[in-house]
């Protein structure tokens, strides 16, 4: 009787531990981050990514170290004039992947303190905030692709 | 008798071919093009009379650009979204469009004359392709310049530095410098491909 009870005891602890730890970590995942390249002196660029959340979070904060600012803009589309604005979060809705491309919500590299070349890797510091308000850093690293990259996702789709 | 025939249907054959020619690029006919996705501009004058220099220096008019199928483009080369998206859909048309790839000319002018240097945007341009030729002149000039094309196009502050908001249509002109085509940024490389042909079967 003792014997058989002891794994189950295990396995209930350590599912247990599971439990605590989920609610803790609101995991985000980040996939096909990538970063265009510039020719030299070129001051700005974009970097495009998709994020997905698996509890409710919003991304409040991007840092790089080669560029002194770095923000989130939001592009639109009115009647073929590309609006740009800076917004301050962006929603992550719980299990929903979003996608940060070249047709709507990027982060902008402004100010690069250096030319970022095809094949490099661009550092990012990403800032998650989940719905209770705790933060959590990602860290990636970003290829650089070539300035006339294709958008890869979005561009055939749109119509 | 059956030579004199042939000769008449020769002619004939001449005259409507010359006809056919006369009515696309005689801008009194008004020549409207149907267009499969993009718009009919035949009607419109806009463009004529812009004045800026190329990365090299050298004045440019649209009469510089007589003889090929001008492409016309405004933006910056800060422009993280639309700007390359634009000019890397401009390389994948000259190569979709064969052997008259050669006659697409594709001009972009620059709206942030205070960033965008001459190096800075032949650099830019020619990284699409190296037939790419960038405009650009003074402040003045370029609100001229897009004013001329209706072009939109506004500085937003974004902390302490600033981005710019502008129409992203393309504009074509045929041979001969009359606008013809306005191509929307939603429109894929193959569909812009399709009615760019449809401007070169006029002039």
């Amino acid at each position: 009787m003792r014997y058989p009870a002891q794994p189950f005891k295990r396995t209930l602890a350590a599912l247990a531990l599971i439990g605590l730890a989920l609610p803790a970590m609101a995991d985000t995942s980040v996939s096909d981050a990538w970063v265009r390249a510039t020719v030299p002196h070129q001051q700005s660029t974009g970097a495009f990514m998709t994020l997905t959340a698996s509890s409710d979070s919003k991304l409040v904060d991007v840092q790089s170290p080669v560029a002194e600012i770095v923000q989130v803009h939001q592009m639109t589309m009115d009647n073929d004039v590309m609006g740009m604005k800076q917004v301050h979060s962006v929603d992550l809705p719980a299990g929903k992947a979003v996608s940060l491309d070249p047709n709507g919500y990027h982060v902008m590299l402004m100010k690069l303190k250096q030319q970022i070349k095809e094949g490099e890797q661009v550092p990012l510091t990403l800032v998650i905030e989940d719905a209770k308000g705790q933060k959590q850093t990602l860290e990636v690293k970003a290829p650089v692709r070539a300035l006339n990259a294709e958008a890869m996702h979005g561009h055939e789709h749109m119509h | 008798m059956t030579d004199l025939l042939t000769r008449r249907q020769v002619m004939a054959g001449i005259s409507l071919l010359s006809l056919g020619v006369l009515a696309g690029c005689d801008p009194r006919s008004g020549g409207a093009l149907d267009f499969k996705y993009g718009k009919d501009m035949s009607n419109k004058i806009l463009g004529r009379s812009f004045k800026l220099k190329d990365t090299q220096g050298n004045p440019r008019t649209l009469s510089s650009f007589w003889g090929s199928m001008p492409m016309v483009f405004f933006g910056f080369t800060q422009c993280p979204a639309v700007c390359p998206t634009t000019l890397a859909r401009a390389a994948q048309i000259k190569k979709l469009m064969g052997r008259d790839g050669g006659f697409l000319q594709v001009v972009f002018i620059s709206l942030d004359p205070e960033r965008d240097t001459p190096e800075v945007l032949d650099a830019y341009v020619k990284a699409f392709d190296p037939s790419f030729v960038a405009l650009s002149g003074t402040l003045e000039e370029t609100a001229a310049a897009a004013k001329e094309f209706g072009v939109f196009y506004e500085k937003v502050p974004s902390g302490d530095t600033y981005t710019i908001s502008h129409t992203s249509t393309s504009y074509v002109f045929d041979s001969r410098g009359q606008l013809r085509l306005g191509l929307s940024h939603s429109l894929t490389a193959k569909e812009c491909t399709e009615d760019l042909l449809t401007v070169m079967e006029v002039c």
